[in-house]
């Protein structure tokens, strides 16, 4: 069977699931409950969900009108607490990158020590296991109380998050390399920096690409949770406004947008890899 | 006695009920009279500050309350201005004290929680009460208060939005680093509730309450300390009989929804929007437990006022002029269309309306007036924090022996608050405490240990 057909057949069986489920969320939203009557007056103070029984959840048409609506328009400004949900992303990327990029900095260099060192390897082993499991928010209090600058502390708490994978992985890809590529290295009297650079490196870059590609990951789900928590300006901030107003189609919104977003820094880095990859 | 009056009346009466008795309030008789009479325009600075100083040399004559009202009556109040004016250059003072020097740092950023008890602060942006102070001021949304505490610890706002205990807490060191904090304003007077999930309309007693999940959105809250009074006096011990949680306000609807908790007494507008979203209804409102309780205040470090002192008094007349303004009846409809956008508060306008003018609906189906829900007063009484102060140690949160009075005078910056009401055309009250009833039982500042030893449900 050609490719292309069951390309073009699995994108069918997607768009099939896609109207479903739309479908099944319009019809389970779109029912209004019973309610009881209510003094006129009264009911011009209450909201709809209380007068006429509407379902507190949106339906798939709301959500794409809101959709289609920040669209129209992503980067307005209307002050410090309203910004368009274009501005948010790229507030949120931009902190996403410096921590990220703070990370490799460090990871890459100090995973290339673990993984040629076995003593260091040894020595550094208990507090990576110590401080890997540990959830990235939990550094939040403590990066605000000594940093001291909740932007950069945000930014913190993505570097610590996308530290672990890339250190482990950097480490374990620099010691697996072949022995037989680093043994033909050394009997040549290639320098440790030439070794590392032209031998190891390209050897374990598959390796060190799929843990870059977790990171990336996980600091894109732990900016959301760190913007809510310190609010302000990025998509994290703008759940949590709209979570304020009890807006389920803003959050719904977002929550496709950050999917988006997520999926585009992913496919970016699985691209890496395969530029990096090579057949043994 | 409201801090609003005029410092010229000779007939002020410190008891329930309007001037001439034919009223239920001061603000009933207030209303009627204001459609018989002009009022004399105060809304320049040039008047207000002539006004300010009259009454400073008025009071300065006539030290004794009883002899200067007599004065009054006889020669009239305008009578008595002018013959004052023939003797005391009271143009040239009036400018002096119109000059403050020059403004130290003009760009400040004010944090703030969206709520309702910031009205103050949050309006005094888009109706240019900081603009007209010479300041830029950014008033940006925070999500919780610790945030908004760190944040101000870090320097990153300049000041801000803090509930009444808080600056408190901060300066005794309980629940952060000690940090010398003042509180030179307060923001509002009640506009607080307790609501209750729709399943509870039939338990309106709080004794009925044994293993209920309540929130409140801090630890160092009134809002606390009122729950834990109220449930207390029903016969409940709040740390053994319910739970109460700290939930950030926003999430407070949504686990009455969840049906996570069983009620909350929160700020509004959340009392009011899960009414709206038809999830609870309003079991009690907070000024039912105690009038005229303080909720929300205005928070600067002590370093602040100490290093930019113009800076400082020109901040706090703003936000006092907006409390001032927020305060009057006709201007709260307005209030409530120039907060309601995503920058401010970002909720409906009619949940707002519903809370500012106290016409609301109660969530059984009945529409309730009480035109005092929220009531905004910058006066911080040094007897609120002594107040707050012998239900901090009532619960445990402080142990040990603490000089009530000189935390208060010391972080309720009373002086400060009169000095500049006085400049804003407003009349301070001339003493920094008073007592007040909280469910019925009198509070003598004077006596916070004896106070304290009067609860039978406590942690001491």
């Amino acid at each position: 069977m050609p490719k292309s057909n069951l390309t073009a057949r699995a994108w069918i069986v997607s768009l099939g699931i896609l109207l479903t489920f739309g479908l099944a969320w319009h019809l389970a939203v779109s029912g209004t409950s019973q309610t009881q009557a209510m003094d006129p007056e009264y009911a011009k103070l209450m909201g709809l969900s209380a007068t006429q029984g509407k379902s507190a959840m949106p339906g798939p048409l709301d959500v794409i009108a809101k959709i289609w609506s920040h669209l129209k328009d992503p980067f307005y400004d209307k002050g410090p607490n309203d910004k368009g949900i274009g501005i948010q992303l790229a507030y949120s990327i931009g902190r996403v990158m410096l921590g990220y990029a703070l990370a490799i900095v460090v990871a890459l260099p100090l995973g290339f020590l673990i993984g040629m060192s076995p003593l260091m390897s040894k020595a550094l082993d208990p507090f990576i296991q110590v401080l890997k499991p540990v959830s990235p928010l939990a550094w939040m209090p403590l990066a605000l109380y000594t940093i001291k600058d909740s932007a950069i502390s945000s930014i913190f708490v993505i570097f610590i998050c996308s530290l672990w994978p890339m250190l482990i992985n950097t480490a374990f890809g620099v010691a697996s390399v072949r022995k037989e590529w680093v043994n033909v290295a050394r009997t040549l009297e290639v320098g440790t920096f030439r070794r590392a650079f032209t031998v190891i490196l390209p050897a374990a870059a598959p390796t060190i690409v799929t843990g870059m590609r977790i990171s990336i990951g996980i600091a894109w789900l732990v900016i959301v949770a760190a913007e809510m928590l310190v609010g302000g300006t990025g998509i994290g901030y703008f759940v949590w406004n709209e979570w304020n107003n009890l807006s389920i189609t803003n959050v719904i919104t977002s929550i496709l947008v950050i999917g988006l977003v997520g999926m585009l820094l992913d496919q970016a880095l699985a691209r890496v890899a395969r530029a990096v990859h090579f057949p043994e | 006695m409201s801090t609003f009056s005029n410092p010229f009346s000779s007939a002020v009466r410190f008891m329930k009920g309007c001037i001439c008795g034919k009223h239920h309030s001061q603000a009933e008789h207030e209303r009627a009279i204001s459609a018989e009479t002009v009022e004399t325009p105060l809304t320049n600075d040039e008047g207000r500050f002539r006004r300010v100083v009259e009454a400073a040399v008025m009071r300065a004559m006539f030290p004794v309350d009883a002899e200067r009202r007599a004065f009054l009556k006889a020669v009239g109040a305008s009578t008595a201005a002018a013959a004052l004016a023939t003797f005391f250059p009271i143009g040239t003072a009036t400018d002096v004290l119109a000059q403050t020097g020059p403004i130290e740092k003009k760009d400040l950023k004010v944090g703030f929680i969206p709520i309702t008890c910031a009205t103050p602060i949050i309006m005094a942006h888009p109706m240019g009460f900081y603009s007209k102070q010479g300041l830029n001021v950014e008033v940006i949304k925070t999500a919780g208060w610790a945030v908004i505490r760190d944040k101000t610890l870090n320097k990153e706002y300049d000041a801000a939005h803090m509930l009444a205990p808080m600056p408190l807490a901060i300066s005794l060191g309980v629940g952060s680093n000690p940090t010398p904090y003042t509180m030179p304003a307060v923001e509002n007077i009640n506009g607080q509730a307790i609501t209750l999930a729709m399943k509870h309309k039939d338990k309106r007693d709080p004794k009925q309450w044994k293993g209920f999940k309540f929130a409140v959105p801090f630890d160092y809250s009134m809002h606390n300390y009122l729950l834990r009074y109220y449930l207390a006096e029903a016969g409940l011990d709040p740390d053994t009989d319910v739970q109460i949680r700290s939930v950030p306000p926003p999430e407070m609807v949504a686990n009455l929804r969840a049906d996570n908790i069983d009620g909350f007494l929160g700020p509004d507008p959340f009392n009011q929007r899960a009414v709206f979203d038809g999830v609870g209804f309003i079991h009690i409102l907070s000024k039912e437990l105690w009038d005229g309780h303080p909720c929300c205040a205005f928070a600067v470090s002590r370093e602040f006022v100490t290093t930019m002192p113009n800076t400082y008094a020109a901040l706090l007349r703003g936000i006092i002029e907006a409390t001032a303004f927020a305060q009057k009846a006709e201007n709260r409809k307005q209030i409530a269309e120039a907060i309601a956008p995503t920058n401010y508060l970002n909720q409906p306008q009619i949940v707002l309306e519903q809370i500012l003018t106290g016409t609301y609906a109660d969530g059984l189906g009945a529409v309730k007036r009480d035109a005092n829900r929220i009531q905004f007063d910058p006066f911080p009484w040094e007897s609120f924090a002594i107040w707050i102060l012998t239900q901090m140690k009532r619960w445990g949160q402080i142990k040990g022996d603490i000089d009530y009075a000189a935390v208060a005078k010391q972080v309720y910056l009373a002086t400060d608050a009169a000095k500049l009401m006085k400049e804003a055309g407003l009349t301070p009250p001339t003493s920094t405490t008073k007592s007040f009833v909280v469910m019925g039982k009198t509070f003598d500042p004077a006596k916070p240990e004896d106070y304290l030893a009067s609860f039978k449900i406590k942690r001491t």
